[in-house]
């Protein structure tokens, strides 16, 4: 077990590594583009006094570095910092209670986890189901069917498979609300029911994946010659693949799940867009819009900070499945 | 059509349309039931705060429904006190006295009177203070509590209007001495009481019980505001039901909410326009026989087909719209007519001409596609148009106010002198024309003695005389006014007269509409 300790540890070193690379292009990718946070606030009234008092407050006078400098070291105190549009506010009130990142994050961010949750319970025991189904039917017209629907639902644009959706279960049959409009105190049915539709785009997205690697890891293993015995010993196909083939191949198939997850989190911000979701990505979304640097970066973090515990605990999980890596010799 | 219940109009939506379309009243408004809009112009970084507001999201909950003004800009564009009962100002229109409304009290139990008034237009004085109504403030140099319900205003500078801006939606009235809280909070005198308020997703609110416009407005027990900023997703809401209204129906897909029966569209053209600034200080633009040879140059019709896809009216190059007290509507309307843009082209000294346009899809939606049906009906006229598209980031301080030519866009402004001095004024920093007293010396002789001028007639007749002179010799060409389509839910009953001040009856659709 302590092979596993270490490995994690590791892991999660490296990790710090990448979220503080990833820290370091974005803040340079964020300041590359046109405009800044003062030009994009003030719009048509941006004179140079106000832009220039607006950058002065906001200390975006300071060269590059020292900006970078001064973020990090909140950063290493686990200060998200304020946004630039709550201090904007504040200086203009002069200097009254002002909402942190991390408040203005964390309720937007369960939105988030949340609508990733539903979308999970659905569409992973989906992809599984169907996966195993068409590795026991393969080259069947099932399997050809699953096949073409996934592959057809994965490969249009998510907005589309959105639109899709709200006409026929919205529009032509309103059976959910085609405005996911959640917030605080909501009962948890009606904040399901709401989610619906983008849970169902969501799943749409993301199952292909799943399923397709979920036939494949199990096809991969039928050749083999442990599965021709039991075969031979009389067992049933169905029997075959649920006892015999599926735990040998948890590896890939858990891999792949944890890749989408990660998927869901940082994906949605063009779903949660298009149903008004109260989510990470619309905020992401307004904050790259107005150039607020700290939002941004407190949103890519979250996002790189997903990506890698799922690689990371996918990677534990495969170890754990895979009595080969758990006791190494 | 007499013959028919009333009953029985409403259950065919054609019959509702018929109604909307002549305009009968359905019948008298009665309180109750919820209104839910779903509105853009929504950011996270919204607050109670009036002097940040700038987007419908924030004006039609704030002036819209919890708080008041002094005044109040009534649909048909005229003015009526709203927290000041009467007003009245010594014959140079420098000092004013405003007589204010007895027994109302904020949300919070606190009674409104001289000092409030004090205090909330104090927010917006100070160095630091970035609010948008400071210039308007900022003239206001002396406010005398004469008693607890009268207030005495002085200005540096005569301002016949000043009733009118105090009708902005910047200059709200708030609790003296409690501000800081009622903009954490959202307590104002207005008809509706906040319930919850989340930035850049939703307010809530229900009507405040004894609130003194009594039962002549403010007709549902409750509203909710919903934050829609893209524009499907607005349309699905209003289609599916889930709102009750929207602001700025997409232009291109007006077609589909038209053939639904439960849903009608309102249009009204206000003062918003689109433009393309010239800046008459830099050469070859000095001269004003180029300036209209591009006037004449310019297909205003086309644009207003194409662009706004018949959406809008034309514009005759003056910033006065519709919904302004003093539109001139019988100027001389300006046509395309190459041959006349050729002649003052050749009265310049040229037989033809290379001139750089900039613009972008920041100006306005469309802007790219204005300026070259500009560049197309110009090339008639010997005149060749360089279409450069800029990024749309940085477009107002790189280009706008820099580039000799580019294109730009005006919300327009309830008041002539106000829209005026933003940007006509010599010297003023938005005058994106450097329009000034080298180009006429009249007009601006005309806005500083129509500031002060309290005879309507008198007012009038110079407000025309400067419209006519932005026509003929103006540095702004205005090919188009925008309208404000919008969209409402059958089961709302909405008044005859729409405000055009503003997209959704000037914001104040919980004071004024009710369910049918």
């Amino acid at each position: 077990m302590s092979s596993i300790l270490k490995i994690i540890l590791q892991r999660l070193g490296l990790g710090l590594i990448t979220l503080f690379i990833v820290s370091i292009v974005i803040f340079v990718a964020v300041n590359l583009l046109p405009g800044d946070f003062a030009e994009a606030i003030l719009g048509q009234g941006a004179t140079p006094e106000s832009v220039a008092q607006i950058r002065r407050d906001l200390g975006l006078d300071q060269p590059l570095v020292a900006r970078y400098l001064d973020w990090l070291r909140g950063m290493l105190t686990l200060d998200l910092g304020t946004s630039f549009a709550q201090l904007n506010f504040a200086k203009a009130m002069g200097g009254a209670g002002s909402v942190t990142v991390a408040e203005q994050i964390a309720p937007r961010l369960s939105n988030t986890l949340f609508l990733a949750a539903v979308t999970a319970c659905i569409a992973v025991p989906v992809a599984v189901f169907l996966g195993v189904l068409a590795a026991l039917y393969r080259n069947t017209a099932f399997d050809k069917a699953a096949n073409l629907f996934t592959l057809s639902s994965i490969s249009s644009p998510e907005f589309f498979m959105a639109y899709v959706l709200i006409l026929f279960l919205a529009v032509l049959n309103p059976v959910f609300p085609s405005l996911s409009n959640i917030y605080e105190g909501m009962a948890f049915s009606e904040r399901l029911q709401k989610s619906m539709l983008p849970a169902l785009t969501l799943t749409l997205v993301v199952t292909a994946h799943m399923m397709r690697m979920t036939r494949a890891a199990i096809i991969n293993l039928l050749a083999s010659p442990y599965i021709e015995m039991a075969r031979l010993k009389g067992l049933s196909p169905m029997r075959v693949i649920v006892k015999h083939a599926l735990p040998n191949a948890l590896a890939p198939i858990i891999n792949v799940i944890a890749l989408n997850l990660a998927y869901l989190i940082t994906g949605v911000v063009v779903v949660e867009v298009v149903f008004v979701y109260p989510g990470i990505g619309q905020l992401f979304v307004d904050s790259v819009k107005i150039r607020d640097i700290p939002v941004v970066q407190a949103c890519c973090l979250i996002f790189a900070a997903a990506y890698i515990l799922l690689n990371l605990t996918a990677d534990i999980l495969s170890i754990i499945s895979n009595p080969r890596l758990r006791h190494p010799k | 059509m007499y013959g028919i219940s009333r009953r029985g109009l409403l259950q065919t939506g054609m019959a509702a349309g018929v109604l909307a379309a002549t305009g009968l009243p359905l019948r008298a408004q009665t309180r109750g039931g919820k209104f839910t809009a779903g509105l853009s112009g929504a950011n996270t970084s919204d607050s109670w705060d009036s002097r940040t507001h700038s987007d419908i999201f924030m004006i039609s909950s704030a002036q819209g429904a919890v708080f008041d003004s002094l005044t109040e800009i009534a649909a048909d564009g005229s003015l009526k006190g709203e927290l000041a009962e009467s007003w009245e100002a010594t014959p140079d229109a420098k000092t004013w006295t405003f007589n204010l409304r007895k027994g109302v009290t904020f949300h919070n139990g606190k009674s409104f009177g001289a000092d409030d008034v004090i205090a909330s237009l104090q927010m917006h004085l100070g160095e630091e203070s970035k609010s948008a109504a400071k210039p308007i403030v900022e003239n206001i140099v002396e406010m005398n509590k004469l008693g607890e319900h009268q207030v005495e205003l002085v200005l540096a500078a005569g301002n016949a209007d000043l009733p009118y801006l105090m009708a902005d939606y910047h200059i709200l009235m708030f609790p003296a001495g409690q501000i800081e809280e009622a903009i954490s909070q959202g307590i104002g005198t207005g008809l509706y009481q906040v319930t919850s308020f989340d930035p850049g997703v939703r307010m809530t609110a229900t009507r405040y019980a004894d609130h003194y416009k009594g039962d002549s407005a403010g007709f549902f027990d409750e509203i909710e505001y919903i934050a829609i900023n893209d524009n499907t997703a607005r349309m699905n809401a209003l289609l599916t039901g889930q709102v009750d209204a929207i602001n700025r129906v997409d232009f291109k897909t007006e077609n589909l909410l038209k053939a639904n029966p439960n849903v009608r569209i309102q249009e009204v053209t206000g003062n918003e326009h689109y433009t393309f600034p010239i800046l008459t200080d830099v050469p070859p633009y000095n001269d004003v026989n180029l300036r209209r040879a591009l006037k004449y140059g310019l297909n205003r019709q086309e644009m207003v087909d194409k662009i706004l896809l018949g959406h809008g009216r034309v514009g005759n190059d003056s910033p006065i719209g519709p919904a302004n007290q003093y539109f001139n509507a019988e100027m001389e309307q300006l046509e395309y007519d190459p041959d006349k843009a050729k002649f003052y082209l050749k009265e310049a000294g040229y037989d033809s001409i290379e001139l750089d346009l900039s613009a972008s899809d920041a100006a306005f939606e469309g802007a790219v596609d204005a300026a070259q049906l500009f560049q197309a009906s110009a090339s008639a006229a010997g005149i060749k148009l360089n279409v450069i598209q800029e990024p749309a980031d940085g477009y107002w301080s790189n280009v706008w106010l820099s580039k000799p030519l580019s294109a730009a866009y005006w919300s327009g402004r309830p008041t002539e002198d106000w829209m005026f001095s933003i940007a006509y004024e010599e010297g003023v920093p938005w005058n994106d024309s450097q329009w000034g007293s080298e180009d006429s010396a009249r007009f601006q002789e005309l806005l500083v003695s129509a500031r002060t001028e309290l005879d309507t007639d008198k007012r009038r007749e110079q407000y025309y005389e400067m419209q006519q002179i932005l026509r003929d010799d103006g540095g702004i060409l205005l090919p188009m006014f925008s309208n404000f389509v919008q969209a409402v839910n059958n089961r709302i009953q909405t008044p005859d007269t729409i405000g055009n001040g503003w997209q959704m009856d000037n914001a104040r659709m919980a004071e004024r509409w009710s369910v049918a």
